[in-house]
């Protein structure tokens, strides 16, 4: 224990993806001693992966638009589950977000007249989407660790060193986090180069972990996205919200196998892609349904006008939000109109001219070309549903990011709520910029208000230190990635884009079982750089997550947004009313309850119409 | 479908190391990092490796295939015969941590020493304009992941480790070229490009733009126009016969 | 402490084959460019007013009196001094600064790095930084003196319409066209005058016109390895063809006159 590195900061932040960097940069400016630890390299974060754009109602292309049409939108993406006051925030902030990262210098696509350009996205009513390319994601990351730079850089001309007030450690894995009274006291964990421990004391943690991909086998999500800060979270007292709604991204590459669920961006729809079955039939006319009605295109005639005279025409239904063109996707397959791969055609070799697909989709074109060796201004790309993102994740206050362990604050993809059942394409990049920010000054007032400091125990400590041990002492036990693989396998077919109450439960069982051998799991080979005893730490994360995401899954007996119940294929409005909460009982014990959902303020209700109000809300909160 | 490939893989740490022999399966459509990931869960549960995205959008699993600095990710076995062996060593310009790990420090270091972008004072956000044809020769060198394989091949530091001190490397001098074609950075840094950062080191022999992945025309685009923005202010004959005559400073 | 490989590179493709390619072809060249500039002979077919680029602008008293097409206002040259002696600075100046051919013979002949991710025999490297590398920064002035001589190899070429029995054309000219056309498209696409027209530029989109050209000299400068060869093969083949004909070896095509 002697030589345990410590260190003492006032904000830990946990995930440099964009909503850490955008947290830590906030709380720096609140003059908080931060500290930035993540998983990969600084500037690697699975943000970068993010094509479309940030979606934020600026109006620069449609000046129509504005907070309350985005608000609406984000809503109805959601099912109306989601936490209207983060919806708000979200929609009002967004653009300012969007701006400040101009004076970072963000160089995002300009309008004629000079200004932000914004692109179309599925579910979003005018073109929205500030964008670089499709490269957004990189952009926003790259823009986040250059301001990091500059701030380093002043404190450097103050103080001499650049590391006085920003801090990033990389290449570190938090393992657990420490509490004190029921107050956060700080983090314990490893670094991944060299093995050893180090603890970090600090009264507040911001968890901004992103998500829990990893646990499915296909996704697009890399290998940090175990759940970890799910799991933290968890385990450190505080409860996770609508963990049954995982958002299948409808398309994935789906060949070669080595880039299986590799994310192919929605932008090469909202550009002109269309979606063909192998038949050569646009079939996403025939999955409409009854709630989109209005909205779209029932002709390819107007679809195919809508791109040049938005205006006088609806969308086509490959723009439909994701869960809608997933499962048509899903469905065409099952049906055996799928490719010899067990995907769908995307093509927009036939829609745009070649240039013109090289200059507005550089990466796809790109991407396609080294990892399929298919020229997609030639080709249909062949696509099908991957594992993208989590909308359920850390219970928070809207305002604050606080979870409901004091000083314990979340933002991102980890925390929940915002999103409701499914997540529009580009309000997540908007998500990480809002909440990451409002987390950092949440964290700095709480900081600042804290009269004294709680201080982990040192017994907290040696436990933390034990159980990250556990997996070297074992022996004869079992290797992690085979673990890992029947966990993924278990997750995609059991707990995928179509669930049944048999097979969830068959899961549950599964997990269990999983769960136990995991305690015996043994690896090889020393503490340095070693992937086989990361691996084992984060397998502990994912189980648990897992857990909650097939009680969950279980127990909504509706269908809505990420969560597809094949034994309950409608949507109730009553399931409406009610989140459903996932909380330890035991050292990996989880249990899911009900809560209900607090009412929609009165004013953000009247900015919808009765009618669409009527498909969502049930009788008596539409006080009739 | 599928064969036995022959791999010679570089393990070891600071303390020395060296090449060794490895029989893998290699299946239809997949890259050199695939065949490591097979190589960790079947034979080598502790082979160090970085990688993220496998998408060639991360810019960490830069390492050296058959000698020459590659994304592992991006590399296609398709690319190699089926009786070729294929070695794979850690980046050599960087200080090795273990097996294909490199402690790519010196990237950070020198990304803290440009100066940050400076915005016009008194332009609020939401006031910046900008216009496309602008912005397109810096939003070039924005695309870059930071895998750092330019770094890595630039003979300036890959064989001189002495002048790492005085050399930005082509990724951040390119940092320099982005800042200065930024439509509205009031920096100047193009006498610190020559004097800070090592401009004059480089002698355009493109090999950063020949390993680039994201084929950003890194000594074209960025380097040379440095070069020729330096030439502008500082080897002009006639500016510096004025400042030699009438005793300027420069 | 780096990873210990002790291999000079690991690379298992023919990388040598490029610069040896490189210094193969450019020896040759310069032996012929010698002998053709000491050779201080059939420079000029009188017939057909042909002027090798290599003797143009002949300027010294010993020139052929026809060829000097700006007159002679230089005295005889002492000793083995040729007329070329007044140009040869300039383009080889212009050559040697270029960009491209720094690249190609930093590699091939100086082996600094002899290709990439190949480890180069020297124990240290200033790069061009000192004297005399340092001075490769002056390219642009030899730019300017370059775009002069082109010029006049463009006046020359259309001077050699008309011969001494007035206007015809033969091979020699069109010889002589596509010369100037090479050795113009080289030039333009100069990094150096890439960024006088316009890459120095902050604000394309106030300067549309030098943006206009900006593009095109771009277009034309990511094909700056492949007309710096063929610019430079020309020259000879061209220079080759005239000394042919001024020698009667061969007679010249004609076909109009
Ligand atoms: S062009 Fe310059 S920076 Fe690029 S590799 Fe060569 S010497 Fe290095
Ligand atoms: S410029 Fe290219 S090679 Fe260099 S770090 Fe960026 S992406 Fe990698
Ligand atoms: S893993 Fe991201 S670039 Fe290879
Ligand atoms: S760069 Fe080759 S001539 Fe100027």
């Amino acid at each position: 224990m002697a030589e345990l590195e410590r260190h003492s900061f006032d904000v830990l932040v946990i995930g440099a993806g964009g909503a850490g960097l955008r947290a830590a940069i906030e709380a720096r400016e609140h003059g908080m001693r931060t500290a930035v630890l993540c998983k990969s390299l600084f500037g690697k974060a699975h943000t970068v992966m993010a094509e479309g754009g940030i979606a934020a109602a600026m109006g620069n292309v449609n000046s129509n638009d504005s907070w309350q049409v985005h608000f609406r939108d984000t809503m109805r993406g959601g099912k109306f589950l989601n936490n209207w006051r983060m919806a708000e925030l979200h929609a009002k902030e967004a653009p300012d977000r969007v701006w400040e990262l101009e004076t970072y210098g963000a160089l995002f696509d300009r309008t004629a007249d000079g200004r932000v350009s914004q692109r179309n996205f599925g579910g979003h009513e005018y073109p929205r989407l500030a964008h670089v390319g499709d490269r957004t994601g990189l952009e926003l990351i790259r823009t986040l660790q250059q301001k990091i730079v500059s701030l380093q850089q002043e404190d450097h001309a103050e103080t001499g060193d650049h590391e006085a007030k920003l801090r990033v450690f990389q290449e570190f894995t938090v393992s657990d986090l420490l509490v004190e009274d029921g107050r956060i006291a700080g983090a314990f964990g490893y670094w991944r180069e060299s093995g050893r421990f180090a603890l970090f004391t600090s009264p507040a943690v911001i968890l901004a972990t992103g998500g829990i991909g990893k646990s499915f086998k296909v996704t697009s999500n890399s290998w940090e996205y175990t759940g970890d800060g799910h799991a933290l979270a968890l385990r450190a007292g505080a409860s996770l919200i609508n963990m049954e709604f995982i958002q299948f991204h409808p398309t994935g590459m789906v060949w070669p196998p080595s880039v299986k669920g590799i994310l192919v961006t929605e932008s090469v729809r909202g550009d002109g892609g269309v979606l063909r079955n192998s038949e050569g039939k646009r079939f996403m006319f025939d999955y409409i349904p009854e709630v989109f009605k209005e909205k779209y295109a029932d002709s390819e005639a107007e679809g195919d006008r809508w791109y040049t005279d938005a205006d006088n025409n609806r969308r086509p239904p490959e723009l439909l939000p994701r869960d809608e063109v997933a499962r048509a996707i899903n469905s065409e397959v099952k049906a055996g109109r799928g490719t010899e791969h067990g995907g769908v055609f995307l093509d927009v070799s036939t829609r745009l001219p070649a240039e013109e697909i090289t200059r507005r989709l550089p990466s796809m074109h790109h991407q396609f070309k080294e990892l399929a060796d298919v020229d997609i201004t030639a080709q249909p790309m062949e696509v099908g549903p991957t594992c993208h993102y989590v909308m359920g994740g850390v219970e928070v206050d809207p305002d604050t990011g606080a979870s409901s362990v004091p000083g314990l604050f979340a933002a991102g993809e980890v925390s929940g709520g915002m999103h409701g059942s499914n997540r529009l394409g580009g309000n997540s990049l908007s998500d990480l910029l809002v909440f990451g920010r409002r987390a950092g000054t949440g964290a700095s007032d709480y900081v600042s208000a804290l009269p004294v400091r709680p201080v982990p125990s040192e017994a907290a400590v040696a436990e933390a230190q034990a159980t990250a041990l556990a997996p070297f002492s074992g022996e004869g036990g079992e290797n992690p990635y085979t673990l890992h693989m029947e966990l993924q396998q278990a997750m995609n077919d059991l707990v995928g884009i179509i669930r049944k109450a048999e097979e969830i439960e068959q899961a549950l069982e599964r997990l269990e079982g999983l769960k136990a051998r995991a305690r015996t799991l043994t690896v090889e080979g020393h503490r340095q750089f070693n992937p086989g005893w990361h691996l084992a730490l984060d397998l502990r994360n994912m189980l648990v997550v897992s857990e909650c995401v097939a009680k969950a899954a279980l127990l909504r007996t509706e269908s809505r947004g990420g969560h597809t119940r094949d034994d309950y294929p409608g949507m109730d409005p009553e399931w409406r009313r009610k989140l459903l909460v996932c909380r330890t009982t035991g050292p990996s014990e989880v249990d899911v309850e009900v809560k209900a959902q607090i009412p929609i303020r009165e004013d953000l209700l009247e900015l919808f119409d009765r009618g669409e109000l009527e498909k969502y809300l049930t009788g008596d909160e539409l006080g009739s | 479908m599928g064969y036995q490939g022959n791999f010679r893989v570089w393990r070891g740490d600071a303390d020395g190391g060296g090449l060794e022999d490895f029989t893998v399966e290699v299946n239809e459509g997949e890259v050199v990092l695939d065949v490591i990931h097979r190589l960790q869960a079947t034979q080598a549960g502790d082979l160090a490796v970085r990688w993220n995205c496998k998408a060639g959008k991360c810019g960490s699993c830069s390492a050296e295939i058959n000698g020459r600095p590659r994304l592992l990710c991006m590399t296609r076995m398709s690319t190699f015969t089926e009786g070729e062996t294929i070695t794979i060593t850690p980046m050599r310009t960087f200080p090795i941590i273990r097996d294909l790990v490199t402690d790519v420090s010196f990237n950070y270091t020198k990304a803290r020493e440009i100066p940050s972008f400076k915005p016009p004072k008194g332009l609020a956000p939401g006031e910046y304009r900008m216009q496309q044809v602008d912005v397109e020769r810096s939003q070039e060198f924005r695309k870059c992941i930071e895998c750092f394989l330019c770094q890595d091949t630039c003979h300036v530091i890959r064989d001189h480790e002495e002048n790492k001190e005085a050399f930005a490397g082509p990724r951040f001098l390119m940092r320099v070229a982005e800042l200065e074609m930024h439509p509205l950075d009031e920096g100047g840094r193009v006498d610190a490009a020559q004097e800070q950062h090592g401009l004059g080191l480089c002698n355009i022999t493109k090999c950063c733009s020949e390993v680039c992945p994201e084929h950003i025309k890194i000594t074209d685009n960025a380097l040379i126009p440095m070069k020729e923005r330096v030439a502008d202010r500082k080897y002009d004959p006639i500016v510096w016969l004025g400042n030699k005559i009438f005793r300027r400073q420069p | 402490m780096r990873a210990q490989i002790s291999e000079r590179t690991l690379r298992t493709d023919r990388w040598w084959l490029s610069p040896l390619l490189t210094v193969a072809g450019l020896g040759l060249i310069s032996v012929y460019a010698a002998i053709r500039t000491f050779m201080n002979d059939y420079y000029w077919v009188g017939e057909y007013h042909y002027l090798t680029p290599m003797y143009s602008p002949c300027l010294s008293a010993e020139c052929v009196p026809a060829a000097s097409h700006f007159g002679q206002p230089l005295p005889e040259l002492p000793g083995f001094l040729t007329p070329p002696i007044f140009i040869i600075p300039f383009l080889l100046g212009f050559r040697i600064t270029c960009y491209y051919y720094r690249k190609a013979y930093y590699r091939a002949a100086w082996m600094s790095p002899p290709a990439c991710a190949v480890a180069e025999p020297h124990k240290t490297y200033t790069g061009e930084t000192k004297a005399p590398l340092i001075a490769q920064n002056l390219h642009r002035y030899f730019f300017y003196a370059a775009s002069i001589l082109l010029l006049i190899n463009i006046y020359d070429a259309i001077a050699a319409f008309s011969g001494e029995k007035g206007f015809g054309i033969g091979l020699g000219n069109i010889i002589l066209l596509v010369n100037v056309g090479l050795l113009a498209a080289y030039t333009l696409s100069c990094h150096s005058c890439r960024h006088i027209m316009g890459g120095k530029l902050k604000h394309f989109s106030k300067h549309p016109v030098r943006y206009w050209m900006w593009q095109r000299i771009s277009t034309l400068n990511g094909k700056h390895m492949q007309l710096a060869w063929s610019s430079l093969i020309f020259v000879c083949l061209t220079d080759l063809y005239i000394a042919l004909v001024a020698s009667g070896v061969i007679g010249d095509l004609r076909f109009v006159n």
